[in-house]
């Protein structure tokens, strides 16, 4: 039941986030579903990913995010409704299209999940190929307690090696992005 | 009828936050908004690989002697490299975006494309003078 309450609050937070007008309020906003996933997380046995969510998501996030806004606007401007104008006639349109396509993409989506299997279904093949080795073998081959620790940082440790290169990237690119010319 | 829809509800929850990321994505102008989406719809994505894992009855996947069958670690290591990813193409987007405000002073893109349309390429107006403006990054200083 819990569950069912935590996931309904989420799309709540997702659609107030997106729906409101000032941006500062959408990162708090953004902030608070991000800590609401991480609960989510926790309750679905996925711990590690729990508390990177909480200090990555909901923590370096809302930071940068509000960092962004503190150099440029912090309210987001509105086409305004009242006016019979050319500019709101063609937004209204645009909007309009873009909302069927949504609702087709999202239609064709549900329409897959018939051929998914059950939530929490053993033997769902997601759980059948390498992951009963990584369970059987994790302690004996590394000698770490911790599964996900142990294909992190061990058996796919190029993964990992990876997301550095990119993590080195990201932050190189935004000091040249940012720093200041002379 | 009512064992299928317990089976996957949570499927369905996944694709309407997805649908509302994607939403912020097409129709907001603000760039701002637009990562806001990017964002919502990355953390679906997650949602649903990390709810793949889930095993009935299983336990975190952490070695101890009372654990019954384990859920699989596999997506959540995918996913906790996902995460990190994430934050990453969040940072370079929004150091992008104060690029954008310092260069037209708007971070609506509606008023930022009707703007390229009106004005003529920097780097081919100071070309003239000197060669110095024709540096990659001369695009983006207009206050010079």
């Amino acid at each position: 039941m819990i569950d069912i309450i935590l996931l309904l609050f989420l799309v709540i937070c997702g659609f107030v986030a997106v729906a409101m007008n000032d941006l500062l309020s959408t990162t708090i906003i953004l902030g608070a579903y991000s800590l609401i996933m991480a609960i989510v997380w926790t309750r679905l046995n996925a711990v590690d990913v729990a508390f990177t969510e909480a200090s990555v998501g909901a923590g370096i996030t809302t930071v940068l995010i509000i960092a962004a806004l503190s150099r440029t606007q912090r309210m987001e401007a509105q086409i305004l409704a009242g006016g019979r104008s050319k500019k709101y006639e063609k937004y209204k349109v645009k909007r309009l299209l873009l909302l069927m396509v949504i609702l087709v993409t999202g239609g064709i989506l549900m329409y897959g999940t018939i051929d998914m299997p059950a939530f929490g279904n053993p033997n769902d093949p997601a759980n059948l190929h390498v992951v009963p080795r990584y369970i059987k073998k994790t302690y004996e081959e590394t000698g770490v307690v911790n599964f996900v620790t142990a294909i992190l940082a061990n058996y796919r440790g190029y993964d990992t090696l990876g997301e550095t290169s990119v993590i080195f990237t990201a932050g190189l690119s935004v000091i040249l992005l940012l720093r200041r010319k002379k | 009828m009512i064992e299928f829809i317990l089976a996957k509800y949570n499927y369905w929850i996944y694709i309407v936050l997805m649908m509302i990321g994607f939403y912020a994505i097409i129709v907001k102008e603000n760039l701002i908004k637009k990562i806001i989406g990017i964002n919502i719809f990355q953390t679906a994505v997650f949602l649903f690989y990390i709810s793949i894992a889930k095993v009935k009855g299983g336990t975190a996947p952490i070695i101890w002697e009372k654990a019954g069958p384990y859920d699989n670690p596999l997506p959540h290591v995918l996913i906790l490299t996902g995460i990190v990813v994430s934050v990453s193409t969040t940072a370079v987007a929004l150091a992008l975006i104060i690029k954008i405000y310092k260069a037209y002073g708007s971070i609506e893109e509606d008023k930022i494309l009707e703007m390229k349309e009106e004005t003529v390429p920097l780097s081919i107006k100071g070309s003239k003078k000197n060669s110095e403006h024709l540096t990659s990054d001369s695009m983006l200083y207009t206050d010079e």
